[in-house]
């Protein structure tokens, strides 16, 4: 019965979340325009054949989860597979016209004409083909890239490169990496194999919190602050732009204060907090030279937004006081707006106003609670969490046009999902989603799809994705 | 201790007097000496040695004082006497005498007293009792007696709220008035305690928007109390918005626990 009855406030909140725009916003991903990819796997000789596997299967993950191209699926491939340009063959001339009553020749070369590619069933734009081979003690995986709407193989070839690495998994991998950065490269694409994501983790429910990194894929999750301090801990990262600096919010001194670290190496660069019971929510402005953020200063009544220079000095409000004004953020490209959540009229909603706080306009539309805002560096779209059309706490990332006001969802009531940060390439999203029960940090693409579990020790949340 | 040194200055005091006597005149010279093989030169012949002087008494009383208190020494020197002092910065003496002395720390006195026949002394000591004891810590709290924290924890009732409301509602009203009189006098009672004021969030809205909650919650509660007159420099603020639950359930009973002001010992 209780579960019938979410059922239908779910469908109603959906059904309302239709009806209440025009259906013109379609998020930063257009499928409809993406070009198809296919990219049979590499075999491998010698000792490469105990690598090749890896390589093909991040090769596959990275150029996919690019979100650039749709993969054309591996079970229409033809029989045989060209490892080299060479190996391609022209179709012979059209000598004369079948016979009456006999079919025609079958007008394939099984994997070898580019029209085996280009054509039915598997109708790709582009092929990524190549192999792998030990040579002197290292990994080389020789990878070419056709555009086979160009005619000839001479004409197509796009990239014809090797990619080395140890003679390992780590090795395949590696030049893995670097063929789908160049893939993605070479279609206007920005790689994000070598971004970092920072986060907040703890390891048992109620222990203090610590900020940890990760690459962009999970792997190489460490440790960054080790504050051992009481609980709550550190949490709330932002990486400047560069991807010098973290700053970070952390109850190490008793009150919530801000911290400002260098990434290599590791430092505290000691950031003047103001003396308030709260200093929270640091962000660095586009030029990186300045930190905007939420102060209860000076009557401890939380909270204004500041400015203030790097290391904390030269601060100066900027929203009227008599607010709950939180998390703001600094318009990429224009340097001269900040997005920010305020509880001004009622619940929390999303704001943007000017850099020197006039112009302040709600985004949200008002319903449910509307939190954590995120530009997309096009600065034209902000990500969210809401919880419109759904019970209070049940937070949905939400993607919207900014000057249109119109908005897509990219999570659909599987736990609560927030914390939305956009990866430099602007086609990823990383959040927090507590869909598999506890708290852990995902990625997908800007249109929900290929969603990615990036986390599953403890408790993770707010990524800060740098690069 | 004094028992003894006054017996044995007794019997040297006797002992003396015996010696004295067998060098007297009254008895008879003890024999020549055998003539030696060879004579040897005509000494000189031994002058009669004079009897020394007798210290029939020397004594201190009391044996044993508290600093600042005095004892007195008592003493009578008979004999042949040319001249008797004390040390200790007494000095020369008449032979028979007494005097209050004020040592600080426990003390010998000598009294030395000399005539033709040589010196004798005798020794009194005074004993000074240790410096008394620093008083001791005050007793252990019996039962009834409690620290701050225990007092706060007792005393002082969690507020509550209304979800995303930080205004004090009736029942926090009336919690927050018997809060102030308790905390007038526990301040009093611990002149160097802080209180901290904690605003706690339920697990629902945002942390980020919680924390500023939070903030508000116990921003409200301080300015009630102090209104009351519950000093505004002994109050702290901290917001832990939903970072410390105490409660984890997900049902509004929880959530209603942790929508609260919680007073705990300022740092």
């Amino acid at each position: 019965m209780r579960k019938l009855v979410w059922l239908a406030i779910v469908a109603g909140g959906g059904l309302f979340v239709l009806a209440s725009q025009e259906p013109d916003f379609t998020g930063i991903i257009r499928s409809s325009e993406r070009l198809r990819m296919a990219i049979p796997d590499f075999r491998g000789a010698g000792e490469a054949q105990n690598y090749v596997a890896a390589f093909n299967q991040t090769l596959w993950a990275d150029v996919e989860g690019s979100g650039l191209f749709n993969m054309a699926s591996k079970s229409f491939y033809p029989p045989r597979i060209p490892q080299q340009p060479a190996d391609f063959e022209a179709p012979p001339p059209p000598t004369r016209r079948p016979r009456r009553g006999q079919p025609p020749p079958p007008v394939t070369g099984n994997g070898l004409w580019m029209a085996d590619w280009s054509g039915p069933p598997v109708e790709a734009t582009y092929l990524t083909f190549g192999y792998a081979a030990v040579q002197n003690g290292v990994f080389v995986a020789r990878g070419f890239v056709f555009d086979m709407r160009r005619g000839t193989p001479a004409d197509a070839q796009m990239i014809a490169k090797n990619y080395v690495g140890s003679v390992d998994q780590a090795g395949a991998g590696k030049a893995a990496h670097e063929f789908a950065c160049d893939i993605i490269t070479q279609m206007g694409g920005t790689c994000i194999a070598g971004s970092h994501i920072y986060y907040t983790h703890q390891a048992v429910r109620g222990g203090a919190k610590e900020i940890w990194a990760m690459d962009a894929d999970g792997s190489n999750q460490r440790q960054f602050t080790r504050f051992n301090s009481q609980p709550p801990g550190s949490n709330f990262s932002a990486v400047s732009p560069d991807g010098s600096k973290i700053a970070f919010t952390s109850y190490a001194k008793v009150q919530p204060a801000i911290f400002v670290f260098s990434v290599d190496p590791i430092r505290d660069l000691r950031f003047y907090n103001q003396r308030a019971s709260v200093n929270a929510f640091p962000s660095f402005t586009p030029d990186g030279k300045q930190i905007v953020y939420s102060s209860s200063a000076p009557d401890d009544n939380c909270c204004r937004i500041f400015i203030a220079d790097l290391n904390g000095t030269g601060f100066r409000p900027i929203s009227a006081p008599g607010n709950i004004d939180v998390e703001p953020k600094v318009n990429p490209r224009t340097g001269n707006q900040i997005a920010f959540v305020s509880g001004r009229s009622g619940h929390a909603q999303v704001y943007t106003m000017n850099i020197d706080g006039g112009n302040v306009e709600r985004v949200s539309d008002g319903g449910g609670e509307a939190v954590n805002p995120a530009w997309h560096p096009n600065g034209k779209t902000l990500a969210f969490a809401w919880t419109r059309g759904y019970a209070t706490g049940k937070f949905n990332i939400f993607v919207m046009d900014v000057v249109t006001r119109k908005y897509i969802q990219l999570t659909h009531d599987e736990g609560r999902n927030e914390n939305p940060v956009w990866a430099p390439d602007g086609v990823h999203l990383a959040f927090m989603s507590t869909r598999g029960g506890a708290e852990q940090v995902y990625t997908m693409l800007a249109d929900g799809t290929q969603t990615q579990k990036l986390t599953s020790q403890g408790y993770n949340l707010n990524p800060a994705w740098g690069k | 201790m004094f028992e003894r040194r006054s017996i044995s200055a007794i019997s040297l005091a006797v002992l003396l007097a015996v010696l004295a006597a067998g060098c007297g005149h009254h008895n008879p010279p003890p024999p020549p000496p055998p003539s030696p093989a060879v004579r040897p030169v005509e000494p000189a012949p031994a002058p009669v040695k004079p009897p020394a002087p007798v210290i029939a008494q020397f004594t201190a009383e009391p044996t044993s004082i508290l600093i600042g208190q005095s004892s007195t020494l008592r003493w009578q020197v008979t004999g042949d006497v040319i001249g008797a002092s004390i040390d200790q910065t007494i000095g020369t003496v008449q032979n028979t005498g007494n005097r209050r002395v004020f040592p600080s720390r426990s003390t010998t006195y000598t009294l030395t007293a000399t005539g033709p026949g040589g010196s004798v002394t005798a020794t009194a000591t005074v004993r000074v009792a240790e410096a008394p004891p620093p008083p001791p810590p005050p007793p252990a709290p019996v039962a009834g007696a409690v620290t701050f924290e225990q007092s706060v924890a007792n005393n002082v009732k969690d507020v509550f709220f209304d979800y995303d409301q930080s205004e004090i509602r009736a029942d926090g009203q009336s919690v927050l008035t018997q809060d102030a009189a308790a905390l007038k006098a526990l301040l009093a009672d611990f002149p160097n305690a802080v209180i901290m004021v904690e605003g706690h969030c339920d697990e629902r809205g945002s942390a980020e928007y919680n924390l500023g909650l939070g903030d508000r919650r116990a921003g409200a509660a301080r300015d009630f109390l102090v209104q009351l007159g519950v000093p505004a420099g002994r109050i702290r603020t901290i917001s832990y918005g939903k970072e410390r639950p105490q409660c984890t359930e997900s049902d509004e009973e929880c959530w209603q626990k942790n929508r609260r002001v919680h007073f705990s010992p300022g740092q």
